[in-house]
């Protein structure tokens, strides 16, 4: 009998704040969890042989360097992980942002500070989709 | 002063009461468990670390001349931020104002909510502190309790 797998998310984020009540939030529901603090860091796992299957990405919108739009970007280009659900993150609600990354093909967008049913909701329907996981 | 349960949790109700904190608070608290049991302590004392720089980046760039708003902004955005996530209610709107001046390009406005900002962290600070103290010399006395 195949083992189920725990959910295996990858959150983005700068704020390290952030970053730690998100992780908190999804490891009291028993996924896993993979934080890094900038989407550089992001590609270096997600491009590594190394690096367990990722069920769905969290990011962060206002990151320096490199933002989670064009980041957004690169993946659902990239043959190899364009099938990876993702969710951008923000603290500010501006409507033309939020519609040009469904666009860009993010299945949705939070406002922070994220509510735990939010995340789960998520969670839960990339689950869905890919059918195989446990929450 | 030994605080009981219900003392502790009326001086946490006034700090909401104040409008000091508000529902994002209790959302951090709830995820206490056994494993993480000072989890919300710890993201505090993290906050308080993280804006401490966030003060110093804040003062350099408001030296700087001519001013870069767009700077200050950033800066700012990542402030209210943090004071957004850990449920800092007073300081979040604060730095809310600071942003609307930047965006205004005014700097005497900027200097005048930067000072808000200041002064609404350091009394969150000085109560959350304190609050702390109290749960926590609580808590050592209940365990004590339990041990005898």
């Amino acid at each position: 009998m195949a083992t189920e797998q725990k959910m295996h998310i990858l959150v983005v984020d700068d704020n390290i704040i952030d970053r730690l009540i998100i992780e908190r939030t999804l490891k009291v529901s028993s996924f896993e969890v993979t934080t890094v603090d900038s989407v550089m860091k992001a590609l270096e796992f997600l491009n590594s042989t190394k690096t367990p299957r990722v069920d769905l990405i969290v990011t962060d919108y206002c990151m320096p360097e490199m933002n989670g739009y064009d980041f957004l970007k690169y993946v659902k280009k990239s043959e190899h992980l364009k099938e990876i659900p993702v969710v951008i993150i923000s603290s500010d609600d501006e409507p033309n942002h939020n519609n040009r990354l469904i666009e860009e093909g993010a299945i949705d967008f939070l406002l922070k500070p994220l509510k735990r049913s939010e995340i789960y909701k998520q969670c839960d329907s990339s689950c869905s989709s890919s059918g195989d996981k446990t929450i | 002063m030994e605080y009981s349960r219900r003392q502790l949790n009326n001086i946490k109700a006034n700090l909401f009461e104040q409008g000091y904190l508000d529902d994002q608070f209790h959302q951090i608290e709830e995820l206490q468990d056994d494993a993480s049991p000072n989890f919300l302590q710890e993201v505090v004392t993290l906050f308080f670390r993280d804006t401490t720089r966030l003060i110093d980046t804040t003062e350099q760039a408001l030296k700087k001349s001519p001013q870069d708003f767009r700077r200050l902004d950033s800066i700012m955005h990542q402030f209210k931020g943090s004071s957004s996530s850990i449920g800092a209610l007073r300081v979040k709107n604060e730095c809310s104002i600071f942003r609307d001046h930047c965006n205004q390009g005014n700097i005497e406005g900027c200097l005048k909510s930067f000072q808000k900002v200041k002064k609404e962290l350091a009394i969150l600070r000085q109560k959350l502190e304190a609050y702390f103290k109290l749960l926590n010399q609580s808590e050592s006395v209940a365990v004590k309790k339990a041990d005898r």
